[in-house]
């Protein structure tokens, strides 16, 4: 298209919504309009939002550009940078810049964004007294806290509490000074204002609430505030976080209509046809707005009037909002404060530093204030916004989604599914669930980082990775997704599969020859992958590669667990939890040999003995092997212990034999090793005294049989076993026990354990492969036995015997 | 001035590992490189004292076993994002055995 003839459009304002209007506009019709965008500040446009963690440390200034320089001139958009626009002619249809250049425009688009409030206090116009806006005010704040010192923060809101958490981060004693009597009050009602309070206090930054300033004091630098009180505050920096006014000066002397801000219609025109408005600039409804959810609609509503569809109108928002504080979760939508004829439920968890309120008007949600947890406030919102008809998940609202939706088999991609493709993903950047399930189906995309290049989703805050990952994996599938696996470690771009493929089918059978097939960027690795390595390896070739000792964790390599203070515990093997008094007497002599201060019963059936010291472990070990004892594995990604009931030999409920049962499967196990601890127990009857089913191989007797169950663990996140399937014999649970053991640890990633593993893969895919498949459970079990009898070795007989000697050995102490 | 003292054979030190000797100054951990390069620190990680002995080493560097910080023979300084630093000592390789330099006053002190 001929330059000359193109429509031209000046954007005043090179902030997130005059940057975002042009984006849509360019991706609707990229050579319609020629763009020119005039901004005040010198650089390129930058997340706001991200200033915060720019402050903090947490992020650098280019990890904050939006657009760099390059995409303005890929996409043919002119920036005059460091050049405010002075003057509007709306008679002639041009601007006149700071520099004096004339520009004429066919559209007119505001975005001046808004200017931080200064009180007018004595003394604001000292040196050390900022507000906090754009890059500039972060550079004199991060300036001024390398010398460290007092901060004072003026105004308790969220850019308050977000200038005052940097500070106290970079150094500074921080005091936060507000009028009101309770922190964030547009946002948080006063519980959750309150547990705030206490946890920004225990970060050490002071709060006074209730409290008026009378006048920042110094003569040629800040050197205080003075209270209402006539209470000094020493302060070498004041921050000024009062709030924001509409930026309209430029509107208002080029006599288009302003209130509070620049009045604009629904289809985000002012009383100008020619000028339209975008962001926090603009008044629609009455309304100026103060977040960056609104920018992305009114955005939208822009550009499509610019490429000409006249119907597109602007309707208002619905807010919510988060505060961007590392390990303090806040959230707040809609009308948490309650109103007339509202009421609310409340959920308060004060040892877990939890409080929930959610506001109901008849069958709807209306508003929301989490603190502690605010994991479900994106839910929460999308039914604020969307007015759903609560019926019986009312009574289980307040747990969150998981649960009011049907209890913890809902998966969280299944969640995902449900949503409409209008409902929002990434509040950040505006980005929906319908705009990442497109460009992932026009661009092939595969990874989250390209989604997050393609759509902004997840480049914001960061919050919604999660569940844009979740987007992606119903978009391609779950095992699709896979491929998209993350580095092993920084010393390769290749994922765990990638790596375990190629050493299978390339045939590498050392560390060295893997990494230099599969190109590793280090010399010999590092802490992460090098055990990740040695364990594929000795899984792949059983009986031919030689384990790295250097290349385990020094629990594996010292065979036993290393204590805080350099110490380490001994665990014995005790089969099935059963102990003779001829163990127990060696045990007791070992003890007082070797003076070992701790004994204690495990909670996997056995005896730990603590504070053993290194030099001792040989010695200690070849007392106990002398007795018919051998190594416990407490310490290994290994087969650690098989709980058992005493079963049907004593109990007078037991249907089996479960003891037997278990010291059966705890031989054919012992030695093994394995991408994460595996632990097994037998119970004799379902009332599962030995805790089968949070094992990764459980079972538990019945009449009739034994039932197998899978994938479960205590830990930090309880999970309960998958029901696999029920057998007869006491040889088939030895066949499916090994068989199942075999796949975990051909297909896991290391480090995984078997809970996470089955979420991954599917229960139906390990049944498929183990009850489904007899000949295929044969071979996966004769694997397992084929690669058992070169593991089932007693690490302490082969240490005693003298391998691994040097490790065990301190150099003679020298006097010097 | 600096004492050079004889600690061990360079043989007896594995490839990757390494091997504690108690020296005047306390523990101090003798690491031996991939690539056959000897360095020394004193056996305490500057996070919470865990023995860097115990570590895992990959290139000029160990891993600490107690919270993973991995600190820089070169330096003794741990790697970002962490903050610290853990003395270190000279090392010299005479004849295939391995020296360690030791400040004059504390071999005396310890005399
Ligand atoms: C000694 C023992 C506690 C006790 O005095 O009873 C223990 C001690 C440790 N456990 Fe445990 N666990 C012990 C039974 C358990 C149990 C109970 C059981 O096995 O029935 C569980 C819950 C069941 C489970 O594993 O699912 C348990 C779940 C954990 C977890 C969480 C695992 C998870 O998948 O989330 C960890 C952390 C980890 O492994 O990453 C852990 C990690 C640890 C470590 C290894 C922490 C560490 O890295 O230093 C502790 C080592 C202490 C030491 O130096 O010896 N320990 N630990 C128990 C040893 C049992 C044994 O005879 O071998
Ligand atoms: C520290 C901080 C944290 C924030 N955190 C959040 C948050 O967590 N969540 C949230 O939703 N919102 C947050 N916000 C608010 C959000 O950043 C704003 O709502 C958003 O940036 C408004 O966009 P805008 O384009 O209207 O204004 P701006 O982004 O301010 O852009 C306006 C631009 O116009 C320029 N300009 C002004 N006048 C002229 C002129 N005459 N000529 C040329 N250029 C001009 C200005 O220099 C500025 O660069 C935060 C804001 C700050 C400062
Ligand atoms: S529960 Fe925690 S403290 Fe207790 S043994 Fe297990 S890991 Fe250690
Ligand atoms: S003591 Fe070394 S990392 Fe904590």
């Amino acid at each position: 298209m001929d330059m000359s003839l193109r429509q031209r459009l000046v954007v005043v304002g090179n902030g997130m919504a005059g940057m975002r209007t042009v984006e849509e506009l360019l991706a609707r019709a990229p050579g319609l309009w020629q763009v020119t965008v005039f901004g005040a500040e010198p650089r390129p446009n930058y997340n706001r939002i991200l200033l915060s963690p720019l402050l903090a440390g947490e992020k650098s200034f280019d990890q904050i550009v939006i657009n760099d320089l390059t995409w303005y001139r890929d996409h043919g958009v002119t920036l005059h940078a460091n050049d405010p626009v002075i003057a509007i002619d709306r008679d002639r249809r041009t601007v006149t810049t700071a520099s004096g250049m004339v520009q004429a425009y066919d559209a007119l688009l505001l975005a001046t964004g808004s200017n931080p409030i200064l009180l007018p206090l004595p003394g604001r116009d000292l040196p050390g007294v900022v507000t906090f806006r754009d890059a500039d005010d972060v550079t004199r704040m991060t300036e001024a806290a390398t010398a460290g010192g007092e901060a004072v923060v003026i105004g308790g809101g969220l850019l308050g509490l977000e200038a005052a958490y940097g500070l106290a981060k970079l150094g500074m004693g921080v005091t936060v000074i507000h009028l009101v009597d309770r922190l964030m009050e547009r946002q948080l009602d006063h519980a959750a204002a309150d547990l705030l309070r206490q946890e920004l206090e225990r970060r050490g930054i002071r709060i006074r609430l209730s409290t008026q300033t009378n006048a920042i004091l110094g003569t040629d630098q800040v050197t205080g505030v003075e209270l209402a009180t006539g209470e000094v505050l020493p302060a070498r920096l004041v921050v000024m976080t009062v709030g924001i006014r509409p930026n309209a000066s430029l509107a208002a002397s080029a006599g288009l209509t302003v209130e509070r801000g620049v009045v604009v219609a629904d289809t985000m025109a002012t009383s100008d046809p020619a000028i339209f408005a975008v962001g926090e600039c603009a008044q629609h409804r009455g309304v100026c707005y103060g977040l960056v959810a609104p920018l992305w609609d009114m955005a939208r509503t822009i550009a499509d009037q610019l490429v000409g569809r006249a119907e597109a109108v602007y309707t208002g928002s619905q807010l919510a909002t988060r505060l961007k504080v590392t390990g303090v979760e806040v959230f707040s939508a809609g009308a948490f404060d309650g109103r007339d004829g509202t009421e609310a439920i409340l959920l308060t968890d004060p040892a877990r530093n939890r409080y929930r309120k959610l506001v109901l008007e008849g069958d709807r949600l209306v508003g929301a204030v989490l603190y502690g947890d605010a994991a479900d406030g994106d839910w929460y919102f999308s039914l604020i916004k969307a007015g759903t008809p609560l019926g019986a998940m009312r009574d289980l609202l307040v747990f969150g989604e998981a649960i009011a939706t049907g209890g913890s088999d809902a998966s969280p991609t299944a969640a995902v599914a449900a949503l409409p493709d209008d409902a929002e993903i990434c509040g950040c950047n505006g980005v929906t669930k319908g705009h990442i399930l497109a460009a992932i189906a026009k661009h092939q995309l595969t990874t989250l980082d390209d989604v997050k290049a393609y759509t902004k989703a997840a480049s914001g805050c960061g919050g919604c990775a999660a569940r844009v990952e979740q987007v992606l994996a119903l978009a391609i599938g779950e095992a699709a997704a896979a491929p998209a696996e993350k580095p092993l470690c920084k010393c390769t771009d290749h994922g765990h599969d990638h790596v375990r493929a190629a050493i299978r089918e390339q045939g590498l059978t050392s560390i060295s020859q893997v990494m230099r097939a599969l190109d590793w960027k280090t010399d010999d690795g590092c802490a992460t992958c090098r055990p990740a390595l040695n364990f594929y390896l000795l899984i792949a070739w059983p009986g031919i590669y030689r384990d790295d000792p250097q290349s385990r964790f020094i629990n594996e390599r010292a065979h036993a667990n290393i204590q805080k203070d350099g110490t380490f515990s001994v665990v014995p093997r005790m089969w099935g939890g059963v102990t003779t008094a001829a163990e127990l007497r060696a045990i007791a002599d070992v003890v007082d040999r070797y003076e070992i201060p701790e004994v204690k019963v495990t909670g996997g059936q056995r005896i730990d003995l603590f504070g053993v010291k290194k030099e001792d472990l040989p010695a200690v070990w070849a007392d106990l092997n002398a007795a018919g004892m051998v190594s416990g594995h407490a310490y290994g990604k290994a087969l650690r212990t098989v709980k058992t009931c005493v079963g049907s030999t004593w109990c007078r409920f037991g249907t089996q034999d479960s003891t037997s049962m278990g010291i059966a499967l705890e031989r054919m196990t012992w030695g093994s090793w394995h991408p994460h601890k595996v632990k097994l127990a037998v119970s004799g009857c379902p009332r599962n005294c030995a805790e089968a089913t949070i094992k990764d191989f459980g079972v538990v007797a019945v009449d009739s049989g034994w039932e197998l169950h899978i994938g479960g663990n205590g830990g930090i996140h309880v999970r309960a076993t998958d029901f696999l399937c029920k057998v007869t014999t006491d040889d088939e649970v030895l066949e499916y026990c090994a068989a199942f053991l075999q796949l975990y640890r051909e297909e896991a990633r290391y480090l995984e354990r078997t809970a996470p593993w089955v979420v991954r893969v599917g229960l139906a895919y390990v049944k498929a492969r183990i009850v489904e498949d007899p000949a295929g459970r044969a071979e996966l079990a004769a694997r397992f036995r084929h690669a058992q009898t070169f593991a089932q070795v007693d690490p302490w007989a082969e240490i005693i015997a003298g391998r691994n000697a040097a490790e065990f050995r301190s150099l003679d102490p020298v006097e010097a | 001035m600096t004492r050079w003292i004889d600690v061990t054979a360079l043989a007896d030190i594995p490839r990757r590992g390494s091997r504690v000797v108690a020296l005047p100054m306390g523990p101090v951990a003798v690491f031996r490189t991939g690539d056959d390069q000897v360095f020394a620190l004193l056996d305490r990680c500057p996070h919470k004292g865990g023995p860097l002995s115990q570590g895992i080493v990959h290139g000029h560097a160990v891993t600490c076993p107690l919270h993973n910080w991995t600190i820089e023979f070169a330096t003794g300084a741990a790697r970002a994002p962490d903050h610290g630093c853990t003395p270190r000592f000279e090392v010299r390789i005479v004849d295939e055995r391995v020296h360690i330099a030791v400040a004059q006053s504390l071999a005396e002190a310890a005399e």
